[in-house]
This record gives structure tokens, sequence and C-alpha cells, in this order.
């Protein structure tokens, strides 16, 4: 596993995918770890950091896709060539990529860790959901994709017989769940440290509540 | 001056050293049975500091005792123990089973319900089954702050610790309370000026050693604290943002010192109880 670090980056570009951004920060010494991880990036002005998993990580880059809904990540979208920020990570278990017959599903601003996981695992099939053609415009990141525009669902076009990875909004995973119990589903919830410290992010897991910065945030979901 | 963590700030299971960059680890509160917590959303960033309704999520007094607490001491830092409960007789059954560490009594977590008794009948009832160090860990809910210290040194406090969270309340675009809970304690960069009173004016009252804590960021803030009267330091929501800030407080702290003429920290306790500062320069 890689040792997550917190180091000052200079941001390289912000692009804009649709409505999402695409936050290109200089990578240095810090270890992209495996899609699904995440890193808690500071946002200028906010008390707290925002968790993000990795989208992509070409040489030299760390680059992460934000959905600008709130003022962390408004503070990240606003950010310009040349701004520095505070990253740490990579933190979390991301998913495990031993699976032999893969299919990645997203949903909206969920897709953010399937561009990298997508290329880890050389290209597997994937089902992608947006709720416009415009936030449709990010399934360019990933190869191989069915795209869907709400109303139709992605578990409508979902194949059952593959190994689901899966991360998007909560019904999504939910119904995702329902069609295969053994999907590996990344989860979301409200973070203040990413490190164990706040017990902020918990989840219900095996009936009890646990961290999902220390127990997921992919987790399995039999 | 020692450099602590905030109660409930830091896991040092999982992030020991952090713990270990601290002169002393304070645990998450232990009450007598284990506790879930409440129900998320817990928490919630406001545009000055932060909610947390984390309700005292804690494995319970026996499992803290048998699985926690030996796993605590390898780390090999000081401990702090921080103590709760909900009637006198609780605080006082975990305190008697506690040695070779110092115990805080959380007497202020603004997200359980309270003890019926008051901090200082607490205070007294662990007081008489233990010699271990005892702080009692009070909220800035109070108008009268030495009249609350006063009373708890009468009981055998042999310090005290503050403040704790103050309780607020954040909505959501719909008007909605974000917090499950409803309200939570309101921690960070705001909560500094309360601690900064709150700390005046316990010194004011006593001589005991006072634990300082409340919005603490920067090598500036733990000197503010010490200023008011504060003999220690404690920093909270700083290391969720940053687990590298004992580090860096320490080093703004001394470039604070130097740049008031300070050869320590400690040269400027109570400072700002005269109202003059005798700035170097």
């Amino acid at each position: 596993m890689s040792r997550p670090r917190r180091e000052r980056r200079r941001v390289i570009a912000v692009d804009a995918v649709g409505p999402y951004r695409l936050i290109r920060l200089v990578r240095g010494t810090i270890e992209p770890g495996i899609a699904g991880q995440f890193f808690m990036l500071e946002a200028p002005g906010r008390v707290l950091p925002r968790p993000m998993s990795l989208c992509l990580a070409p040489r030299g880059e760390l680059q992460f896709l934000i959905d600008p809904v709130g003022p962390g990540t408004f503070a990240l979208s606003e950010l310009a060539a040349g701004d520095q920020i505070h990253v740490f990570g990579p933190l979390g278990n991301g998913f495990r990529l031993d699976v032999p017959k893969p299919l990645l599903v997203g949903g909206g601003i969920g897709i953010a860790p399937l561009p990298y996981l997508s290329q880890q695992l050389e290209h597997p099939p994937a089902v992608l959901g947006f709720r416009s053609d415009e936030h449709a415009l990010a399934a360019d990141l990933v190869p191989n994709a069915e795209v869907v525009i709400d109303p139709v669902f992605v578990t409508e076009v979902m194949p059952t017989d593959r190994d689901v990875l899966a991360c998007g909004p909560e019904p999504m995973l939910e119904a995702v769940r329902a069609l295969a119990p053994e999907a590996q589903l990344a989860w979301e919830a409200p973070m203040a440290c990413g490190y164990g410290a706040c017990y902020g992010c918990v989840v219900e897991i095996d009936g009890e509540l646990k961290r999902l910065c220390v127990e997921g945030p992919v987790l399995c979901s039999s | 001056m020692q450099l602590l963590n905030a109660s409930g700030c830091l896991d040092a299971l999982t992030a020991p050293d952090v713990a270990q960059s601290l002169d002393a680890f304070v645990t998450k509160t232990v009450t007598p049975e284990p506790r879930q917590g409440n129900a998320p959303v817990r928490i919630a960033e406001t545009d000055c500091g932060m909610l947390n309704a984390i309700g005292l999520a804690n494995p319970g007094r026996n499992a803290f005792m048998r699985e926690v607490l030996p796993q605590l001491r390898e780390l090999h830092v000081p401990l702090w123990v921080s103590v709760g409960g909900f009637a006198a007789h609780e605080y006082a059954e975990t305190c008697a089973q506690l040695a070779d560490v110092t115990i805080e009594l959380n007497l202020s977590c603004p997200n359980v319900d309270e003890a019926p008794e008051s901090a200082a009948q607490i205070v007294r009832a662990c007081r008489e089954v233990t010699a271990n160090p005892l702080y009692a860990k009070v909220s800035p809910h109070s108008w009268d702050m030495g009249e609350t210290v006063r009373a708890v040194e009468a009981a055998g406090a042999d310090g005290v610790s503050m403040v704790n969270t103050l309780r607020g309340v954040a909505l959501d675009r719909r008007l909605a309370p974000i917090l499950a809970r409803g309200a939570g304690g309101y921690s960070g960069p705001a909560l500094k000026p309360v601690a900064l009173a709150a700390i005046l004016a316990a010194r004011r009252a006593t001589d005991l050693p006072i634990v300082g804590m409340g919005g603490v960021t920067s090598g500036r803030d733990v000197l503010e604290l010490i200023a008011c009267g504060a003999t220690h330091v404690a920093l909270g929501t700083v290391l969720f943002a940053d687990p590298a800030a004992p580090a860096r407080v320490r080093d703004e702290l001394a470039q604070e010192c130097a740049g008031l003429g300070f050869a320590s920290p400690d040269d400027a306790f109570c400072a700002a109880l005269d109202g003059v500062v005798n700035v170097a320069n």
C-alpha cells in the first residue's frame, strides 16, 4: 500500500468537462495509489479539506473530477494555474482489481474514480448514467462506455453476469447491489479528516456504524 | 507548555505518528457501555468552523481497558483518558479502574444527555476513588466561568480543560438541519475568542493548570491562549485539516516568541491579564 503524504502541490490547469471541472495537479512524489482510494484536497478559504477520489494519473499529474455544488467544491473549481493547495493521500481502500470479468458502473459525478480504474483494468466495458447530455460529456473520460441519460437508469442496461465495480449516488448503488450482490461499491460520506480522526463519515457496515475513510470507501456489498 | 490534542479529534491507533508528535495523547471519551454514537449525518462545515454530533462513539469501558489501552501504551506517549458517563457514579467507576494516566472528565459534551449531577459533584465522586491527576473539561456555556472553576477546584480537580464545543445548528439549502441530531458542537477558528475569554476568567479565579483549547490553528493562537492563562494547549479541528499541525504550530510558536522577544512561550503566561504585553522593539 502507498503511504499517504500531505504536501503542497501546484495547479497545472483546471479544465471544463461539461459542467464538471478536472483539476490537474503536479504529482511530485505523491503516489496515485489504487483506483477508488481518495485524497483530501485543501479547499481555499474553507476550514476543512474535501475528499476526492483520484480520476486520472497521467505521468507527473494527479487529476480530480469535481462537481461544483457547494462552497468547498466551488472553491476548488475556482483554482487557477499556478495556485498551490495541500494534497493528502492516497487514503482509504480502493477497488480490488483481481476480478475476471469487470464491468464499471457509474452515475453522475460518481464516475470520478472510473477513468483511473478503467486504465488499471485495461479498459473493461462500462455503463454510465447522467442527468443531462451536458453532464454526459464526462463519459469521454471512460473508454468502452455505454451512456444512458435520465430517465433511463444504469440498472436498466447493466448486464448481470459480470464483476461489477460501481460508484455513484446512494440510490444507484442500492439498485446496483440489488442486481449484483457481489458488487464492489464506492460510497460517499461527509468527511472532516479522511484519516480516522473525526468519526464523522460513519456508514452502517454489518449492522455497525464504521468509519468509511478507514473501512472504505470501497466496500464489498455482500 | 505541553501540546495535546483535544479529545475526539485524533485516533492514535489509526494515526500513531500524529499522536507521537504531541506531548500527550488524549483519548476519545470512554463511557461505561459501548456506544455506536449518533446516526449520520454527523458533521457539517460552516463558514468559520464546523459542527459535529458524533455522540461519544466508543467501545465502552471494558473493551477500552482490555483492548485499546494496552495498544495505546505501546505508543510510548503520555496518556490522558477522557472519561464520560450519564451519572456521577459512572464516571467514578471508570476512574477507579485507571492507573498511570491523567484523567480528563468530560463534563460538557453537547451531543448527549447530561448527568443530573453538577460538574463539581462528579469531580468529587471521582476524586474519592482516584489519586491520578484529574482534569475537569468544562463547557463554554457558562456565564460565570470563575464560579465553575472554583467549584471544580473545591471538589478536588487538579486542573481544568477549556473549552469544549459550543452548541450550534447548520441548515441545508432547503432550510432543514444538516446534522441528523439537529444540533451539534461548534468548533474551529470561530471558537478562539470564546476560549480566550473563558481562560481569562478561569485564570482570574484559580492557580490550577489550565489546558486551553478552542479554534487553535497557528503558533500565534497558542501564544494567545497562554497569554490568557493557559498552561497547556490542545489542538482540535485543525488536526482534521492538517495532521502535521503539531510540528507546524511548534515552529510558528518559536518564531512568534522570537518576534516578541520571549525566550520561551511560558514568558507570555498571563500577559493578557494585566492588559499589558512587554513587546520587544
